[in-house]
């Protein structure tokens, strides 16, 4: 069958963006604020000095300490909490075995990995019904595994101590207030602590979705409530038996379920589930601006959703053992802060590095990604010993080369399409309701799909126009 | 097997500071009509008073900002995280 060649694609592409009615590009990130008064780094005898200061032993602040000491550098890696990861939560599905693999050969076999997640179920919910892709791969259940289900307090520990291991300094319970300034560039970190002023050549800032850091320093802007999330989640207790039976695993082989449409009610978001060895990780996540909207607390939805028929079997007998709520940067490519200045970058989720796209659910690999990619700018700036803005913007090149920021681009319409109100409730709605009329046997004459469709796209009262962009949209979103 | 906020809540391990890492100026509060801060912490941490005012306790707060990204009064809320090593300590999620 003869295809389109590579240049009509593009140009069919753009003519079908252009008759979506929207922008090709989004307009370009607002400017954020200028940074207030500075804070003047101490002069160099008076303070400690490092070659490296990384703020937050999160994947991104531990990949980044990991590959900085590798080569070398004196690197202090400063985690708020008691240890890493106690500040942390994700789902989690970590889908960067991969990428771990080039880090830490074989990393599964010494880090706390819970499960192997060879099995992805999305669902489209109704309030009664739901409609499933339902994939399963045996490769994804061979190393160097697609996906693995964590826990982040434990994850979180083993990775950064591969950093001390190769020989970065983690320092716990270390808040940074705020970087400090010499020359116009970032030149050190503020630890709340007596003596806390530490002289960094670079520092990475990596202290995760609610970066402060980022914003003190003048490379974020305030937040709006539509490009964050909320998600609340539950830690469930089941023993091992019976995980495997209910959810019919090998071995330690897993799976992930994700779910989208009425699960969340009226709310703009999902909701997840993981298994691990002996407990399942569950949860909801909502917009913010759309739980301000329709004044919907959280953890309600949460119940709601261990309550739906789909769902309420999956869970039954688990105990909570932990209940956590963490935000979510989701409007990807639209949110992207300046990425470095002089004496300084940003990466992680603190540099909004979360690509949350309806099949795509992806944070830590990012985090990952560019925390190599922080580290490698930082390693040839200390070798040039040119810590200038110029000379730290490489680091963009570095995360192209990575395809990170080429990731972002390429889906910075889906975050819109999947929180927009007709994806979220209307067509899953449509979706359950054709499912349910295809699937019922009445005794009547059977209908043959088309007339289906168009009865259950009437009863929901969908606007043809409307559907014929969304389906563009979702089409430039995703498809090309 | 409906849980309770406060049996969730349990579950969560908290090591209090004694300064207060998040400051609410009630005074703004009374002054907003919406007070979606009350809805939307995942803790349930924002209370409505009588006068119109807020309580709100610091203690057992997940450090997730969602009240300042939700708030929409200027200075209502003055947000930083608590001392290194307080504050919530997850250990399964």
């Amino acid at each position: 069958m003869a295809l389109l060649s590579k240049e009509a694609s593009l140009a069919l592409v753009q003519r079908v963006n252009r008759l979506v009615g929207l922008p090709n590009g989004f307009p370009p990130p607002e400017e954020p604020p200028a940074p207030r008064e500075r804070l003047q780094a101490p002069g160099t005898r008076s303070a400690e000095h490092v070659d490296v200061a990384v703020i937050g032993a999160g994947p991104a602040g531990s990949a980044a300490a990991l590959i900085a000491a590798r080569a070398g550098l004196k690197v202090l890696l400063l985690e708020r909490g008691e240890y890493p990861g106690a500040k942390n939560v994700s789902g989690a599905a970590f889908y960067g075995s991969a990428i771990m693999d080039e880090l830490i050969p074989h990393w599964w076999e010494q880090a706390p990995v819970e499960r192997y997640l060879s099995r992805r179920v999305l669902s489209f919910m109704a309030p009664e019904t739901s409609v499933a892709l339902d994939f399963r791969s045996a490769r994804f259940a061979e190393p160097p595994y697609n996906g693995v289900a964590i826990l982040r307090p434990k994850f979180d520990r083993w990775f950064a101590d591969q950093a001390v291991a190769a020989g970065a300094f983690l320092l716990n319970a270390a808040v940074v207030d705020d970087v400090l300034w010499e020359d116009g560039r970032v030149a050190g970190v503020r630890v709340r602590r007596d003596g806390g002023d530490i002289r960094a050549d670079v520092v990475i800032a990596c202290d995760g979705a609610n970066s402060l850091i980022a914003k003190k320093a003048g490379l974020q802007r305030q937040f709006h409530s539509h490009e964050m999330s909320l998600g609340v989640k539950e830690v469930l207790a089941l023993d091992e038996e019976t995980i495997r039976e209910r959810f019919h695993l090998n071995g330690n082989d897993g799976m992930a379920f994700e779910y989208i449409g009425s699960i969340t009610e009226e709310v703009s978001g999902g909701a997840f589930l993981y298994t691990n060895r002996n407990t399942l990780s569950l949860g909801i996540i909502g917009q913010i601006s759309s739980l301000v909207q329709h004044k919907r607390r959280p953890y309600e939805l949460l119940e709601g959703f261990k309550a739906h028929p789909a769902v309420a079997p999956l869970v039954r007998g688990g105990t909570v053992r932990e209940y956590s709520a963490h935000i979510i940067p989701e409007a990807g490519w639209n949110m992207l802060p300046k990425l470095a200045t002089g004496g300084m970058m940003v990466a992680g989720d603190a540099a909004a590095l979360c690509f949350v796209a309806g099949l795509y659910l992806e944070g830590i690999n990012y985090a990952i990604l560019s925390g190599i990619a922080a580290a490698e700018t930082a390693i040839a700036a200390c070798r040039e010993q040119d810590f200038s803005a110029a000379s730290l913007a490489r680091y963009e090149t570095a995360l192209k080369a990575r395809h990170v920021l080429g990731d972002f681009h390429g889906y910075r319409h889906a975050p819109a399409m999947v929180n927009s109100e007709r994806l979220q409730n209307l067509y899953p709605a449509v979706i359950a309701h054709a499912a349910e009329q295809i699937f019922r046997v009445r005794g009547e004459p059977k209908q043959k799909i088309m007339p289906i469709a168009l009865d259950a796209l009437r009863q929901h009262k969908v606007a043809p126009v409307e559907l014929l962009q969304d389906m563009l949209n979702a089409g430039r979103s995703f498809g090309w | 097997m409906v849980m309770t906020l406060e049996e969730r809540m349990r579950t969560v391990r908290f090591q209090v500071d004694d300064r207060p890492h998040i400051v609410v100026d009630a005074g703004i509060c009374k002054d907003c009509s919406v007070q979606v801060c009350v809805y939307v912490c995942p803790a349930s941490l924002f209370v409505p008073l009588d006068d119109g005012g807020i309580l709100f306790n610091y203690e057992e707060c997940f450090e997730c900002g969602t009240c300042y990204i939700a708030c929409n009064k200027e200075g209502a809320i003055q947000w930083s995280y608590p001392r290194g090593g307080y504050g919530v300590t997850f250990r399964e999620s």
